[in-house]
């Protein structure tokens, strides 16, 4: 009979509640190197200048990394347009197809190590980068590749042909999804490419040069050039690049617009966003506040698709917000590798200081401010999810994008009011829809001026789904057959 | 005794009317009077635009393409193949995406709203035509600067529009000095794409400032995917379920 | 007695809804769906599990319901749930022992001065169709055999065809029979089609007086899931908010290892909080759950993995 050990019983036979583990996911699997370069040609190339890159939820440093002059763009444009000449575009399709599919399972294989590094770098919770980021970046690439021999199918009688050497420009809020998002359509359509990843977050994209190099892509297919806005300015003014794709803020969007005037160079754009998450009074509660949650607190609110600004029924208002609020403190905010972590930490110093700001503004304008209690850490960048009420149209809350985990709640009484307020805003990115009447969804639907409208649900995503926005949300469409198109030109374009 | 001919002043297309410009001026081009648009008229030519949007853009497909159709055959058969073409694009450029997960997702074409179009110089109404009617096709409203040194076929063509079953609203056509007029079209907030005949990094740069869409337009080509520069597409998902 | 007749009772609430009462509302099924699968990945803390596993085996109901059941079966049930680990005595009692009306004065016997309840079912468990009169002497016999607890079914039929009313009015009736003991109201929701249907079940269950609502009898292989689990304590916990009055939840049927019941416990903390882990408001109605438990229990306590051999089966 085996002796088992004596153990008190529990004090009192009420429980009080669970603590859960501490899970950290380990960070073993990562093999980081001290310095990285630039990745031109296939080859490293030491820039001259480098900066050190950061985990935002310590502040511990991580490694240092190229600062790419414009030079160093040079070098990796004409790297890109050697291979795209050498052969990249004549490549037979279906060698092309070859490629993505392995550098898709690459990913599927490594998918581990890339989530913890995505985690370990940018801040975002280990249970997002495992369970959304990685995935759909592998299946980003397994979708694309299998265009790449079907475009006379995907674009009958047009001759689809590659547009040449795209410059490509990502943000930190999903590195390795965003890189995803622009390699794989524009090498399934036969182009090469320069890819600037965003300053914080350059690891993944660093990482993701060995499985380049693993897949054996051509030299010269993908450059990878780590640096700050500088870089990116040399990318889009070089002459030699044909296409610029950028997603990051609108500001900047603007200002890339602005410097392509008159080149003839081709451009897209994803910028940002104040979506509108809209629940009625027959929505299916609990679901919703599920949907809004996720809306907002989802990658800390660093996503340019964040429902930001709840429009609630009037009528509906108190109970909907009370259950928010208490939903709200069951949300856990940690450690990034922590498997229980919910939302995790601030990207920068720079962006918490902004949501800073902005958060001061609505309480200077007189919003109300929630926030459950939250015991954040001493060292790194972090907030605690946030809940206005009582915001106004006019409130700067209302209107500005803050990128970050604050909710900015507004009422209506009728469905045109709804539509009129979700709207009034420059920005057109996403919408949410909440209610059980499905031809109120459709009518909704119709008339928001969003490019991706979210009946029920929130935050979803999916290769074969496109994604861009209306108006100031930018131009152009990632995902989908759609998603090719910008990396193309067809007969009618005279080329 | 042969008679004096009259020399008739040629106004402006704007909301469905041919009134004077605001400002009372006139120029001279292809030996006639025709107005000279200010900027406070294209402020109002785009104002009613923007307003118009709402009822083309409400008309189903099937009866802007018959309407367009009547115009085309006015016109001679210029821009019919478009007018086919309104209750197709959602066909060819939307449908259902297979997402991986019990949600239905579905992409639908839309118009993008009011498109101003600087026209070519020449050739005057090809050149017109073939830059209006997909951006009808597509369900948009226009504001057009006409060609300056041939604005005649510009007006010939809004006389079409004002007796056919087009809106007023819908196309506004503004001649006068290009110079003049397409900075503050470019410029304008309130029109979401620029259609430019060439090229124009001035313009192309005002026109970042509400992050239009640019369309440097070719005169020459008859593609239906013309239209698609004037649409926005907007995907929908809903989750399947009980 | 009328739904339009029936009186505000001390423990419920009328029927037709006002506005002071939880909305009927609905519930989208893939969201609910993701939800519970989210809350189904938390991991707690090792020395919170073991008092979750010895919580589990507190608010069990152990339960035997067939046709062949004995006064020597309930017998062995009894022994076992007062005494789960005889190799351990710290290991506590479990809440019940369940069985069919017949059984009951076995089981009252064997339990007498353990704590241990005694939950009969009844109202022609499983099915439920039969006639009011014969269900409500089943109840009437259970309560005078000396059950503690009754664990009723409600008219599926009478549901799913829409009328509630019968439905309500049956519950009410059975509160009344059971004169004291606690009542438990089985929705068998492996048999209302939609989460909309669970909810409208729960709330009709809480209005007409339910102490406990519980998934399913344990019959039917569809049974206590866990976006099941989350509907129905979403709805007692808008019954709470709005009305203050407490009703216990009990998910039955399918629920065979401590990880499921431990995942169970969990979503009870997220969505209702501590104040609900107590067998006064959970149960876990179970056969073969307690032995996995115990393993896992005698696990934690000695790091060595366990063997099925070494637990009694009763």
């Amino acid at each position: 009979m085996t002796e088992i050990p004596a153990h008190p019983p529990p004090a009192t036979l009420a429980f009080r509640g669970f603590e859960y583990a501490a899970a950290p996911e380990s960070r073993a699997i990562v093999r980081l190197d001290d310095a990285y370069g630039l990745y031109v040609g296939g080859a490293w190339r030491d820039a001259a200048e480098s900066y050190t890159t950061i985990s935002p939820a310590t502040e511990e440093p991580l490694a240092r990394v190229g600062q790419a002059s414009a030079e160093d763009v040079g070098a990796a444009v004409a790297a890109a347009r050697g291979a795209y000449e050498d052969g990249w575009s004549a490549l037979r399709p279906a060698e092309r197809a070859k490629y993505l599919f392995r550098i898709a399972r690459l990913l599927q294989e490594r998918a581990r190590e890339f989530a913890v590094l995505e985690s370990l770098n940018g801040g975002k919770p280990i249970k997002e980068s495992r369970d959304v980021d990685l995935p759909l970046a592998a299946a980003h690439f397994f979708y694309y590749a299998g265009w790449a021999d079907k475009l006379e199918y995907a674009f009958p009688n047009r001759r689809p042909r590659p547009v040449g050497v795209a410059g490509q420009i990502i943000p930190w809020n999903f590195p390795l999804l965003m890189l995803a998002w622009k390699i794989a359509p524009a090498l399934a359509a036969g182009n090469t490419v320069v890819l600037k990843p965003a300053e914080t977050t350059p690891l993944t994209a660093l990482l993701f040069c060995d499985v380049v190099r693993q897949a054996e892509l051509p030299p010269g297919v993908v450059n990878i050039v780590t640096g700050d806005g500088r870089t990116g300015a040399a990318l889009v003014e070089h002459p030699d690049v044909d296409k610029i794709a950028f997603t990051g803020s609108t500001e900047v969007g603007k200002a890339i617009q602005r410097e392509l005037a008159g080149t003839g160079k081709r451009l897209t754009l994803e910028l940002g966003g104040k979506a509108a998450n809209i629940v009625f009074d027959d929505a299916p509660l609990d679901q919703a506040v599920e949907g809004i949650v996720n809306g907002i607190y989802f990658n800390q609110g660093h996503v340019c698709c964040a429902g930001s600004r709840l429009l609630v029924q009037e009528s509906i208002q108190e109970p909907l917000i009370e259950k928010l609020k208490r939903r709200l403190t069951t949300l856990r905010v940690g450690d990034p590798l922590d498997k229980n972590t919910d939302v995790g930490a601030i990207n920068s110093a720079a962006q918490l200081r902004k949501i800073e700001e902005l958060v001061a503004a609505g309480e200077q304008e007189g919003a109300e401010i929630y926030q459950p209690p939250c015991r954040l850490p001493e060292q790194g960048y972090w907030f605690a999810p946030t809940v206005f009420t009582g915001v106004a149209q006019s409130h700067r809350i209302a209107q500005e994008e803050i990128f970050g985990p604050v909710l900015s709640v507004l009422s209506f009484r009728t469905p045109e009011e709804a539509l009129e307020k979700a709207n009034n805003t420059a920005y057109g990115l996403s919408a949410g829809v909440w209610t059980e009447k499905g031809s109120r969804i459709l009518w909704m639907a119709q008339r928001l001026r969003a490019g991706v409208v979210w009946a029920n649900t929130f935050n979803r995503f999916d290769p074969t789904s496109p994604f861009g926005g209306y108006k100031e949300s930018g131009f152009g469409r990632e995902g989908g057959l759609h998603g090719l198109e910008p990396y193309l030109r067809f007969d009618e374009d005279g080329a | 005794m042969s008679r004096v001919p009259v020399k008739k002043t040629y106004k402006l297309y704007l909301g469905g009317a041919f009134p004077r410009s605001e400002s009372g001026r006139t120029y001279e081009a292809e030996e006639h009077n025709i107005a000279q648009a200010s900027r406070k008229d294209l402020r109002d030519a785009v104002r009613v635009a923007r307003g118009a949007t709402g009822k083309w853009a409400g008309m189903t497909a099937y009866n802007r393409g018959q309407v367009l159709y009547r115009v085309a055959e006015m016109m001679e058969a210029r821009g019919a193949e478009f007018a086919e073409w309104t209750d197709k694009l959602a066909q060819v450029l939307g449908g259902a995406n297979p997402v991986a997960g019990p949600y239905f997702n579905f992409t639908m074409p839309e118009p993008t709203g009011v498109v101003g179009i600087v026209a070519p110089g020449e050739p005057a109404l090809l050149g017109l035509v073939s830059r209006l009617a997909p951006v009808l096709a597509g369900g948009n409203t226009a504001v057009v600067v006409a060609s300056e040194t041939h604005p005649r076929a510009a007006i010939e063509l809004a006389e079409v529009l004002a007796t056919s079953d087009v809106p007023g609203g819908v196309v506004n056509i503004l001649t006068g000095r290009r110079d003049e007029l397409a900075p503050h079209l470019a410029s304008h907030l309130d029109v979401d794409a620029l259609d430019l005949d060439r090229g124009d990094a001035e313009l192309e740069r005002a026109a970042a400032e509400n992050v239009k869409r640019v369309v440097l337009g070719r005169g020459d080509v008859q593609s239906p995917y013309e239209i698609s520069s004037f649409l926005e597409l907007k995907t929908v998902w809903h989750p399947m379920g009980q | 007695m009328t739904v339009s007749s029936a009186k505000v009772l001390p423990g419920g609430f009328e029927l037709p809804l006002e506005p002071r009462l939880p909305r009927i509302g609905a519930v989208d099924q893939v969201a609910l769906e993701e939800r519970a699968a989210s809350l189904a990945k938390r991991s707690i803390k090792k020395e919170s599990k073991l008092q979750a596993l010895e919580l589990a085996v507190r608010m069990m109901d152990l339960t035997t319901l067939e046709g062949s059941d004995t006064p020597g079966k309930v017998a062995a049930l009894a022994a076992k749930a007062i005494q789960p680990d005889p190799a351990d005595p710290s290991v506590p009692s479990c809440a019940a022992i369940c069985v069919y009306p017949n059984l009951v004065p076995a089981a009252v016997e064997r339990v007498r001065g353990s704590g241990v309840k005694v939950a009969s079912v009844a109202t022609a468990f499983p099915s439920g169709q039969s006639p009011l009169a014969v269900k409500l002497r089943d109840v009437e016999e259970a309560v005078a055999f000396g059950a503690d607890e009754i664990d009723m079914v409600i008219d599926r039929g009478a549901f799913l065809s829409g009328r509630y009313a019968k439905v309500y009015d049956e519950i009410v009736r059975v509160k009344e029979a059971c004169d004291g003991a606690h009542l438990k109201v089985i929705l068998e929701t492996g048999e209302l089609g939609t989460y909309d249907n669970v909810r409208r079940a729960s709330l009709l269950a809480m209005a007409a007086g339910a102490d406990f609502i519980k998934t399913s009898t344990g019959k039917l292989p569809k049974a206590a899931t866990l976006p099941v689990l989350l509907c129905m304590l979403e709805a007692i916990r808008d019954v709470h908010d709005e009305t203050g009055r407490v009703v216990g939840m009990k998910p039955a049927g399918g629920i065979r290892t401590a990880k499921q019941a431990i995942q169970n416990l969990v979503i009870v903390n997220e969505t209702l909080g501590p104040d609900w882990l107590t067998p006064d408001r959970f149960r876990l109605g179970a056969s073969s759950l307690l032995n996995d438990v115990l393993m896992q229990i005698r696990t934690q306590k000695t790091g060595r993995y366990q063997n099925p051999e070494y637990f009694t089966r009763d």
